[in-house]
């Protein structure tokens, strides 16, 4: 019988994951590439919570997990929605290339 | 069992996520997204948190994703064109990010050492019933904010991507 899992490698994944979707937030150019990466770091979150729920033996960070998905649901619609408005108007996805309020 | 499975998905999340990060066309990316939350609903199962696992799947992997691809198809996006980074991203950046991801670490190894094993099976409290009865008891008030909430996103979306008619 194998041992369980210690709870830190959860978290442990979660910090990779949130900082993978750090990186890819600075680093990528297209606006859609940068959003999918907000929607990895709240994943990374969601599962911080869902562990901690595990450890407290509560449901708490399940009902805060799923309020994180619903606001990253709307988030998306929202989000996409400025996309094509930003894409209709300038015709361009490159974040450098949208820069008409930078100094 | 439990370390067997959750070794497999960790991985799995781990390189789609770089994938993700490294992939040129913004529809790669979408697809290695779609890897990443498939996986963390498996560990969110081992996690037992059954509802959050099937919200996941439906929600992220289903609605979200769909509506991501559907923007990539519709704008026709291609892949994005390398611009010029600052030297200083280019030096220091990917130093930085293992830097977080240790300083986090290491804070998340030493704040808590005393945390139990997780073992697939003896805590199964994520059930959709018991899921249902905090929510409509204990979090009602948030859960009616976040529902009007949703309601503006969605009248948001209509005005933003509506056509102009003069």
């Amino acid at each position: 019988m194998l041992p369980p899992v210690p709870l830190s490698w959860y978290l442990v994944l979660s910090v990779i994951l949130f900082a993978l979707g750090v990186a890819g937030f600075l680093y990528r150019k297209s606006v859609i590439t940068v959003f999918m990466s907000i929607e990895l770091m709240l994943n990374a979150v969601n599962l911080s919570f869902v562990s901690f729920s595990y450890e407290l033996k509560r449901v708490d960070g399940h009902i805060y997990s799923f309020f994180v998905m619903v606001v990253a649901a709307a988030e998306a619609a929202v989000g996409l929605a400025i996309i094509l408005t930003v894409f209709k108007n300038r015709g361009t996805l490159q974040i450098d290339e949208v820069d008409s309020m930078k100094l | 069992m439990d370390t067997v499975l959750f070794i497999i998905f960790a991985v799995v999340a781990i390189v789609c996520a770089f994938n993700l990060v490294l992939q040129k066309h913004p529809i790669s990316s979408a697809l290695s997204l779609i890897g990443v939350m498939g996986s963390l609903a498996v560990l969110y199962l081992l996690l037992g948190a059954e509802f959050i696992a099937m919200a996941q799947m439906i929600v992220y992997g289903g609605a979200v994703m769909v509506l991501f691809v559907f923007v990539i198809m519709l704008l026709n996006a291609g892949s994005e064109k390398a611009s010029s980074k600052s030297w200083f991203a280019q030096l220091a950046g990917l130093p930085l990010l293992c830097a977080f991801v240790a300083v986090l670490g290491f804070f998340v190894r030493a704040a808590m050492p005393v945390l139990r094993g997780v073992r697939f099976g003896t805590w199964v409290g994520g059930t959709a019933e018991r899921i249902g009865q905090v929510l409509f008891t204990q979090y009602l008030l948030p859960f009616e904010v976040i529902s009007i909430l949703i309601l503006i996103a969605i009248l948001g979306a209509v005005v933003l991507a509506r056509k102009e008619i003069d």
